[in-house]
C-alpha cells in the first residue's frame, strides 16, 4: 500500500475480532512466521522496520531480523529470547485480529497457558524436517488443555523438504490424530514457508497439490465465537449502579458482562450462591434499555424484587442455574516460582468473587510432554500442571471449564502478597482418549 | 460523515443478519474496556483516570460514562499538565469537566520548576519530567488504581504490559515481576504504597480508536484536523514555534496545513502534514498511513530502542 493509495472505508471497518495465540519456537521459525503475517498483511510500519534494521546492523546481521519486531524488552533483545508473551494487532479488509505471540520453550508453559486461556485459535508451528517433536505435542496438549475451539498445524519450511506433498501428509496426520485423541475438535493443516512467504498470505506457486486456505485466509474465516443460543446464561455481577438521584432514585442496576448466554427481559432467574428468585424487569445496554443481551456484552440488569444482591453474586436464569458448591476438584498450571503445596491456604478468585480456600490434595502431576501421571507429588512447581482438590469457605456458582471457559476457571492467589500462584480449570482436563484422560 | 457512518452501519448489520447474536470488533472492545472499568470501582477504594485531553483519553472518559449510566463517573480526573499545552486541548478538557460535572485534579510540570524540585532539560522537552508530579499525585491523593490510556499497538515495551500492570511505591514497572493475565480475570491486589496501572484500551489501536470517535460521535480538541499552523521542521518532524525552544538558528518558519495525531508536550509532538478536516477523512488517512503514530510523531521515542521501557521502570505511563 502506498502512500498515496485511497483506502475505502469499508474496507478499514472490518467487523469481527479474532484473538489467536502462536506457539512454537525461533528454530521453528515463529518469529519468521509472525513477522510474515505482519508484514504482508501491511501491518509493520515503515518507522517499525527501519528501527529493526537500524538494531539488525548494529548487530552485525545483514538482513533484518523480524523478531525484534515482536521482542520488546531490553532483556529479550539482549539474550536474543522471548521472555513474556508479546500481544500484536493487525486488521485485513475481513476482520481485526490480536495475536497472543507466546514463547515455545519447556520453561514457558505458562506464557502458552496465557495466552491460549483467550485464543479462539491456537497456531501450532513445526519445522518439515523435524515433524511431530516433544515440543509440538506439548503445545497440542496445551491448546487442548485450555479448549482453544480451533487448531491450525503451520507445516513450515516446506522449501527444505523440496515442497513435497507426503513429508506434509505424514506430518498433518500424526499431528491430526494425537490432537484428536486429546479432544482437539478442529484441526486444519497447512503447509507454509515463511521465509518466502508461501502459504501464509499469498497461494504458493511451489505447492499446487496444496488445495487449501493460506493461513492468512483461513484466520479470516474461520467463525469466531460461539453461538450463545446453545449456553446457559451467566452474569457474574461487578458492580451495583445506584446512582441515588433525584430522577433515578430507585434505579439499581447489577453491572456485568455476561459470561455465557442470552439474556431476556421477564425470564425468571436464580441469584447464587443466595439462592433468592426473581424475575429481569429491564437490560441496560451502556445506558439503552433492550430486550435481549448476550456474550460477552457488558450490561446492567434490573430485577423485579428487591433482593440483597452484591458484586461476587452470580445472576443465571432459574432453569439453567448451576450449583454452588464448595468443593472443586479441577486442573491446573501452576505460575510462579513459589510452590503450590498440600496444606496450603491461599485465595481463589473466581469470575468476580474472591473466596479463601485450602488446597485439600494434589492427586497427581501431568507430564506435558509425554501424558505420563505422577501420582501424589506433593507440591507442584513453575509450568507443572496437576490435578488439584480445593475446599472454599464460602460456596461458589462453578461450571466445568469444558462447558464454559469463563465461568469454569479461576486463579489461586496469596493471600500474603497478591502474587497470582496457579490458573485453574474445573474440571476434566482434556475430553478425548481413555489414555490421556487426566 | 454521515456517509462514512452509514457504511460502517450497513457492514455491521450485514453480519448481525447472519447471526443475532455476533458483535462487531467495536463492540468487542468498548464491551471489554466497560468490564475494565468496572472491575476497577467494584475492587479499589480509590480510582483516579489520567486525562489529558488527548484522543484516547477522551475516548476512556466516554467508555467511562458509559459504564455506569445512569449514575456518575465514580472516580477522579488527574491531569500532568506540562505546561507546554495546546490551548485548544485545555479548553476542551475544561469544558468537558464541567459538562460531566467530573473532578479534576491538575498536577503541574511548571510549579516544580518554578519551585526548583524539577529541572528543565537542555532539550527543553518536558514530557519525561512528568514521572515526579505523576506519582506525588497519586501519593497525596491515595490513588490505588490509576487508568491510563495506553495502548500495545503504540510501542514494543507496551506490547507486554498487562491490563492491571502492578507499579511499586516508586511507581516503577518490573517487566519480571508482572502478574500472568489469564481469561478475563485481573487480578488488583497490592500491597499498602503500590498502586495498579490500569489500560482500559490495551488491545484497541490507533485506527480502533479513530473508528469508535466516529461510531460514537465524539468530540475532539480541533488540533486533530487539518488546520494552517506556523511551524518549523525538526529530525522530520512540523513542530509549533514557542517559548520551549524553536525554531532554533537555521529552522524556518513557515504556514503548513497540519494535523496532529497525538497530543503531548507542544515541545516534542509533531504534527503531520494534512487535509483530513474530518474523522471519516482522518480514519483514510490513518489506514493508509505508513508511519506509527509515535514514530510519526513523538520526538523522545526516538531517542533509543528502549526509551519507553526506560521511562516505565521509572514510573511513567
Amino acid at each position: 500500500m502506498s502512500a498515496n493509495t485511497t483506502v475505502d472505508l469499508q474496507q478499514v471497518s472490518a467487523t469481527s475480532l479474532l484473538r489467536f495465540a502462536t506457539a512454537g519456537s525461533v528454530d521453528d521459525g515463529k518469529s519468521t512466521l509472525v513477522g510474515r503475517l505482519l508484514h504482508d498483511s501491511k501491518s509493520v510500519l515503515t518507522d517499525q522496520l527501519e528501527a529493526v534494521e537500524h538494531a539488525s546492523r548494529s548487530r552485525g546481521q545483514d538482513a533484518p531480523d523480524l523478531a525484534l519486531l515482536t521482542d520488546g524488552l531490553r532483556a529479550e533483545r539482549e539474550q536474543g529470547i522471548t521472555i513474556d508473551v508479546a500481544y500484536r494487532y493487525f486488521a485485513t479488509a475481513r476482520r481485526r485480529f490480536i495475536l497472543a505471540d507466546t514463547p515455545g520453550h519447556v520453561q514457558y508453559t505458562r506464557n502458552m497457558v496465557t495466552g491460549a486461556s483467550t485464543a479462539e485459535l491456537a497456531v501450532v508451528l513445526v519445522d518439515a524436517r523435524n515433524g511431530v517433536v516433544e515440543q509440538t505435542r506439548r503445545h497440542a496438549a496445551v491448546a487442548a488443555l485450555l479448549r482453544v475451539p480451533h487448531v491450525v498445524l503451520a507445516v513450515n519450511k516446506m522449501d527444505l523438504v523440496d515442497w513435497s506433498e507426503p513429508v506434509f501428509a505424514a506430518i498433518a496426520e500424526e499431528f491430526t490424530a494425537y490432537a484428536a485423541s486429546l479432544g482437539v475438535p478442529d484441526v486444519t493443516s497447512i503447509p507454509i514457508s515463511a521465509l518466502a512467504g508461501d502459504n501464509v498470505v499469498e497461494p504458493s506457486a511451489n505447492m499446487d497439490w496444496y488445495g487449501g486456505p493460506t493461513l492468512l485466509e483461513h484466520l479470516e474465516t474461520i467463525p469466531v465465537g460461539s453461538d450463545p443460543s446453545d449456553e446457559a446464561a451467566r452474569l457474574p455481577v461487578q458492580y451495583v449502579i445506584r446512582p441515588q438521584t433525584e430522577q433515578f432514585r430507585d434505579y439499581r442496576g447489577y453491572a456485568g458482562q455476561i459470561a455465557s448466554g442470552v439474556l431476556r427481559v421477564g425470564e425468571p432467574v436464580t441469584v447464587l450462591p443466595s439462592g433468592h428468585t426473581s424475575t429481569i424487569a429491564g437490560i441496560d445496554l451502556l445506558g439503552e434499555p433492550v430486550d435481549v443481551a448476550w456474550a460477552p456484552q457488558s450490561v446492567a440488569v434490573r430485577l423485579a424484587d428487591d433482593i440483597d444482591i452484591a458484586r461476587g453474586d452470580l445472576i443465571a436464569p432459574t432453569a439453567q442455574a448451576p450449583a454452588a458448591v464448595k468443593d472443586v476438584e479441577a486442573t491446573v498450571c501452576h505460575l510462579n516460582e513459589r510452590e503450590l503445596r498440600v496444606g496450603d491456604r491461599v485465595l481463589l478468585k473466581h469470575t468476580t468473587r474472591t473466596v479463601k480456600a485450602i488446597v485439600k490434595d494434589i492427586t497427581h502431576r501431568l507430564d506435558i510432554d509425554t501424558l505420563d501421571k505422577q501420582e501424589r507429588p506433593g507440591s507442584l512447581k513453575v509450568n507443572d500442571i496437576g490435578r488439584v482438590v480445593l475446599r472454599t469457605a464460602e460456596p461458589l456458582a462453578l461450571d466445568a471449564y469444558a462447558v464454559s471457559r469463563r465461568t469454569g476457571s479461576f486463579l489461586l492467589i496469596d493471600a500474603a502478597d497478591g502474587t497470582t500462584l496457579t490458573a485453574g480449570l474445573v474440571g476434566e482436563a482434556f475430553s478425548g482418549g481413555a489414555a490421556h484422560g487426566m | 460523515m454521515s456517509d462514512a457512518r452509514g457504511v460502517i452501519t450497513a457492514v455491521e448489520t450485514a453480519e448481525t443478519l447472519e447471526n443475532p447474536y455476533t458483535l462487531s470488533h467495536l463492540d468487542a472492545l468498548e464491551s471489554e474496556a466497560v468490564h475494565i472499568f468496572r472491575e476497577v470501582a467494584g475492587e479499589f477504594e480509590r480510582p483516579v483516570l489520567l486525562f489529558s485531553g488527548g484522543k484516547d483519553s477522551i475516548v476512556m472518559l466516554h467508555l467511562a460514562l458509559k459504564a455506569f449510566r445512569p449514575a456518575p463517573v465514580p472516580f477522579t480526573l488527574l491531569h500532568v499538565d506540562t505546561g507546554h499545552n495546546f490551548p485548544e486541548v485545555i479548553e476542551y478538557r475544561d469544558r468537558t469537566v464541567e459538562a460531566h460535572g467530573l473532578r479534576l485534579v491538575v498536577a503541574s510540570v511548571q510549579e516544580y520548576i518554578d519551585g526548583g524540585r524539577l529541572r528543565e532539560r537542555p532539550d527543553g522537552t518536558r514530557n519525561p519530567l512528568q514521572t515526579v508530579p505523576l506519582l506525588e499525585a497519586i501519593e497525596n491523593g491515595r490513588f490505588d488504581a490509576v487508568f491510563g490510556g495506553g495502548r500495545r499497538d503504540e510501542e514494543k515495551a507496551r506490547a507486554k504490559e498487562r491490563v492491571f500492570s502492578l507499579r511499586d511505591e516508586f511507581g516503577a514497572w518490573d517487566p519480571r515481576r508482572q502478574r500472568p493475565e489469564l481469561w478475563q480475570l485481573y487480578n488488583g491486589r497490592h500491597a499498602p504504597g503500590e498502586h495498579v496501572r490500569v489500560f482500559p484500551l490495551s488491545n484497541w489501536t490507533e485506527l480502533d480508536v479513530w473508528q469508535y470517535i466516529l461510531r460514537e460521535r465524539i468530540e475532539l480538541p480541533e488540533i486533530y484536523f487539518a488546520h494552517e499552523r506556523e511551524v518549523f521542521s525538526r529530525n522530520g518532524m512540523w513542530l509549533a514555534p514557542g517559548e520551549w525552544g524553536g525554531p532554533k538558528e537555521g529552522e524556518a518558519v513557515e504556514r503548513r496545513m497540519v494535523r496532529y495525531r497525538t497530543v503531548g508536550d507542544m515541545s516534542c509532538t509533531g504534527a503531520v502534514e494534512s487535509s483530513a478536516a474530518t474523522v471519516p477523512e482522518v480514519i483514510t488517512e490513518v489506514a493508509a498511513s505508513r508511519l506509527t503514530e509515535r514514530g510519526a510523531t513523538r520526538a523522545d521515542d526516538k531517542m533509543s530502542e528502549a526509551a519507553m521501557e526506560d521511562r516505565k521502570r521509572e514510573g511513567y505511563f
